[in-house]
């Protein structure tokens, strides 16, 4: 496992490859790559990401410790930036080995589904009319209750 | 205790962390005891629903208990990913 809370830009090409690279006995790869999205009719400048250091690295370490029991998984990795980013940019990704790809693919969504709203990041999105912090959605709740 | 604060719970409140000495027995205790202070702290306090809190880096409930704890923080839902 390995998890990485950083704010400098990763090379999703060379982490993929590192990830991939050293299993003789994991069929599958699943990697999700999260993206800085420009807003339609009111163009994003950019978009600051907060964390509370320190705890962002034991919750996605507890995240991804909850995913590798639950799962027939090799290894997963979890990088997540913070601070200014634009448009284009990666926020973040997660990868997951696996036997088969059935646990590499729901895993990654397990992952995903629980960062999302389990670890402590906080987006604002800076427009020309000033900076919004982007509000949690239901819906992004309501995904937990499938893997309950 | 620490109390750290971020996002808009940070910006309403104006600074990211207070040091505080308490007898609150649990964290909805401390929140009464903070709203009390200052205008400021009402406001960031006034809907409990649109909060979460972390004790001791662990995400918990209002009704906490908060006896030897170290650091305790107040924020808004969420937005990873």
């Amino acid at each position: 496992m390995r998890i990485s809370v950083q704010s400098e830009p990763f090379d999703l090409g060379a982490e993929s490859t590192a990830f991939a690279a050293g299993h003789r006995d994991m069929g599958a790869i699943v990697t999700f790559t999260g993206v800085v999205r420009d807003l339609p009719g009111d163009p994003l400048e950019a978009m600051e990401i907060e964390h509370y250091p320190g705890m962002t690295e034991s919750a996605l370490h507890d995240i991804a410790a909850t995913a590798l029991d639950r799962w027939s998984l090799g290894d997963v990795l979890v990088i997540h930036r913070h601070g200014r980013l634009t448009p284009g940019e990666m926020i973040m990704m997660v990868a997951t080995a696996a036997p088969h790809r059935r646990d590499a693919f729901e895993a990654a969504e397990f992952l995903m589904d629980y960062l999302k709203s389990r670890a402590p990041f906080w987006k604002r999105e800076m427009t020309a009319k000033g900076a919004d912090w982007v509000a949690s959605k239901a819906e992004d709740e309501d995904a937990l209750d499938r893997w309950a | 205790m620490d109390v750290l604060y971020f996002a808009w719970v940070r910006e309403r409140i104006g600074h990211p962390r207070d040091t505080v000495d308490t007898q609150a027995a649990t964290v909805a205790e401390l929140v009464a005891e903070l709203s009390a202070r200052e205008d400021r702290y009402a406001m960031a306090f006034s809907d409990l629903s649109a909060l979460r809190v972390a004790v001791d880096q662990q995400l918990a409930d209002f009704d906490a208990p908060l006896a030897g704890v170290r650091e305790v923080a107040f924020f808004p839902p969420m937005t990873g990913g």
